[in-house]
């Protein structure tokens, strides 16, 4: 079995500072992580390849730098890495990232043998859009799952494929086909810890390196800027509230006055509430 | 589609310039609110959207569609009549068995059928599992811009859709225009909007589409179905009442204060992040950027800090009361009450507080 998965290198975001005067993400210094929901699909790709046999290729688009989160991708196990690198993929917006890794992974493909199953992350934490994954799964024509919070069952001689799918007021059993796009739920595995070998062989291996040219890809009015049709028209920083919180006074105050008197304070505030209270609560 | 996706930030030069929007775009009208009907109930997001797309649709002078996608029957119908309630001017209606359960590939035809012979404007569909799995499916089809978990949406002087969202963790906010492609798309996650007023509109003009497919062209089956049980569920996103707590609170038994609490005003329970990763709590019960938006009248936090991520998701609650150790805490930027004091001392008094004022005698005890 072949698998590719699609991860993202991204700033590490509880560590990000936005520059008060520029209102710029301030960037320096700031680590870069893979993107913590792809490491959910990455586990569920090792755990297949373990179990099924095979191969999990680590596919992203980026910077060369980039080549740090793929390195760490084979620490845990990955058994080839793909870089997508070029300036023309610069300001891609979903729509032309989901081009190019679509046209990178067709190639992937005719390199390394046609995957089976391709795995994204539910969503990145700095895009924050989740369309990445089902946008590729469109332009390859596979089948799509998404919130995806157990595989059930593969069978890759019958390409059949069970999940259970997260959907809004339940869980979803789906059955259907190989290849298919995969994005996986947070919380449904953790990632392993890479083993010693692994980690000697990460820092071997080779990565692929592909341009746009390379990957086959030579319609560069669908990447990079050309290719996107959003357009950011303007970046701020939320407005602060006016005031801050008014502090109820805590001076010479046993908890239980403190409860009563913040009672008071919030049923002046919204009176309504005291009335749907008296009825709905203390039950 | 965010701008945190590219390689690097557009220039300035460029996202100022207006596009000609090509010819064959130039007939696309109208707001369209794709309704999201699930196992027979519409989910409520599509009507805080019907809310937001009537301002839309006023402003631009045109007018406002609900998209129906559902089997044949009277869920599909009542579904059709909350759309007008809710203030669509009409309705789009796709009746089909084969979308008696959501998949995608049914649901991905029927919509873009629709687009491709209706032509919208914008299209606004709920950030919910089913919308967000749809609508990046039908943005990729149809080749268009998608602007997913918008905060704010507006139109600018030239009409187009300006659609705003958080992003780098809700450190910022951007602002992003969809200029020569249609429909111009957009989701926004529940609650983030605000509830429109229901009026009791009759059934407005229906327009019925036919799906051109069958059962045997869908590969994906459904096997079945498995409810959450209603007791595990959290129904924080719509809940009135709100009590939440956070890493101050120390350990997970001590989280039984803010359950105690909840249960004797009749709230749900919520926590921030790092409780869900501790594993002290269940991740749907989780407030914040990458959990749930909660809009209820009153929201108490305690032993929380306020960080921006956590902000974001509680920002639309009439009063938020928090409790917190430190005076600087970020979450009294935009409590309305705050006291600063131990909550796992404070928590229990509060309880006993509410139970005394709101029991039966309440007023006797008041009175004497
Ligand atoms: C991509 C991303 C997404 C995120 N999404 C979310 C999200 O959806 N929701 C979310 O909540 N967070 C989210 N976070 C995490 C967020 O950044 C904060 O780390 C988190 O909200 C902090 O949780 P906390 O306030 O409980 O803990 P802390 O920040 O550790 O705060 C604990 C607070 O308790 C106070 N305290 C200590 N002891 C007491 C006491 N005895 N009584 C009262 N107060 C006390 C302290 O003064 C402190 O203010 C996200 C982060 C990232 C990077
Ligand atoms: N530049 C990229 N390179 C590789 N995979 C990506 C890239 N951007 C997004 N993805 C994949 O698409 C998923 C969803 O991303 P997003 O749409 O940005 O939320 C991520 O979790 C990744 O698996």
């Amino acid at each position: 079995m072949h698998i590719v998965i699609c991860i993202k290198q991204v700033p590490d975001s509880a560590q990000i500072r936005v520059h008060p005067v520029t209102n710029t993400i301030m960037r320096q210094g700031v680590p870069t992580i893979i993107n913590p929901y792809d490491l959910f699909a990455l586990e569920e790709a090792l755990r297949l390849r373990d179990a099924h046999g095979g191969e999990v290729t680590v596919l992203t688009m980026g910077p060369p730098m980039a080549e740090d989160a793929l390195r760490k991708a084979l620490t845990y196990g990955a058994d080839r890495a793909v870089l997508l690198t070029d300036r023309c993929f610069a300001g891609s917006d979903t729509l032309a990232t989901s081009f190019a890794l679509s046209r990178a992974i067709v190639r992937i493909g005719e390199t390394f043998g046609a995957p089976d199953i391709v795995f994204a992350g539910k969503q990145t934490i700095d895009g924050d859009t989740a369309q990445v994954g089902p946008g590729i799964a469109k332009r390859l024509g596979l089948l799509q799952f998404t919130y995806v919070a157990k595989i059930d069952s593969i069978d890759v001689d019958a390409r059949e494929i069970t999940v259970k799918r997260r959907s809004e007021g339940g869980t979803q059993m789906l059955k259907s086909r190989l290849p298919c796009l995969v994005t996986m739920l947070e919380g449904t595995n953790e990632i392993r810890r890479g083993s010693l070998d692994d980690a000697m062989r990460a820092a071997r291996s080779q990565i692929v390196k592909w341009s746009a040219a390379e990957a086959g890809i030579d319609d560069l009015n669908k990447c990079g800027l050309r290719g996107s049709p959003t357009v950011v028209k303007r970046v701020f920083a939320p407005t602060t509230r006016a005031e801050k919180a008014t502090q109820i006074d805590m001076t010479d105050k046993t908890q239980h006055d403190l409860a009563d008197e913040l009672i008071a304070a919030i049923f002046t505030r919204q009176p309504a509430l005291e009335h749907e209270l008296a009825f709905d609560g203390g039950q | 589609m965010s701008n945190a996706n590219r390689e690097a930030p557009p220039s300035a030069g460029r996202a100022g310039i207006k596009r000609e929007l090509p010819e064959h775009f130039r007939d696309y009208r109208h707001v369209w609110v794709f309704i999201e009907l699930e196992r027979g109930e519409v989910h409520p997001v599509s009507f805080e959207l019907l809310g937001e797309g009537r301002k839309l649709a006023d402003k631009l002078g045109i007018q406002l569609a609900g998209i129906v996608l559902g089997p044949p029957g009277e869920a599909t119908q009542h579904a059709v009549a909350e759309a007008f309630a809710y203030g669509a001017d009409l309705v789009y209606l796709v009746e089909a068995p084969l979308l008696a359960d959501y998949r995608n590939e049914p649901f991905t035809k029927a919509m873009t059928d629709l687009v491709n012979t209706h032509k919208p404007e914008i299209l606004l569909l709920g950030a919910t599992t089913l919308g967000r799995d749809l609508a990046g499916s039908v943005a990729t089809t149809l080749l268009t811009g998608l602007t997913a978990d918008c905060t704010e949406l507006d139109v600018d002087v030239d009409g187009s859709l300006a659609a705003t969202r958080p992003t780098f963790g809700g450190s910022l906010l951007c602002t992003i225009y969809t200029l020569n492609y249609r429909p111009q798309m957009a989701t926004v996650r529940p609650r983030v909007m605000a509830m429109p007023p229901r009026t009791d509109k009759p059934v407005g003009r229906v327009i019925r589409h036919k799906l051109s497919m069958t059962e045997e062209e869908i590969i994906t089956k459904v096997l079945g179905f498995n409810l959450d049980r209603q007791s595990a569920k959290a129904n924080l996103a719509y809940a009135d009442i709100v009590v939440a707590g956070g890493l101050g609170l120390g350990s997970a038994e001590n989280l039984q204060l803010v359950k105690n609490l909840a249960r004797a005003i009749g709230a749900e329970y919520g926590c921030s992040r790092p409780l869900v990763q501790k594993g002290w709590m269940p991740a749907d019960r989780q407030v914040g950027q990458t959990g749930k938006t909660i809009r209820p009248k009153l929201y108490i936090a305690a032993g929380i800090s306020g960080a921006i991520q956590h902000r974001v998701g509680v920002e639309g609650a009439d009063l938020i009361v928090a409790i917190n150790t430190d005076p600087n805490a970020p979450i009294f930027d935009f409590a309305h009450l705050g006291i600063v004091t131990d909550a796992i001392r404070f928590l229990p008094a509060l309880t006993e507080a509410f139970t005394r004022r709101l029991s039966p005698h309440s007023h006797d005890k008041l009175a004497s």
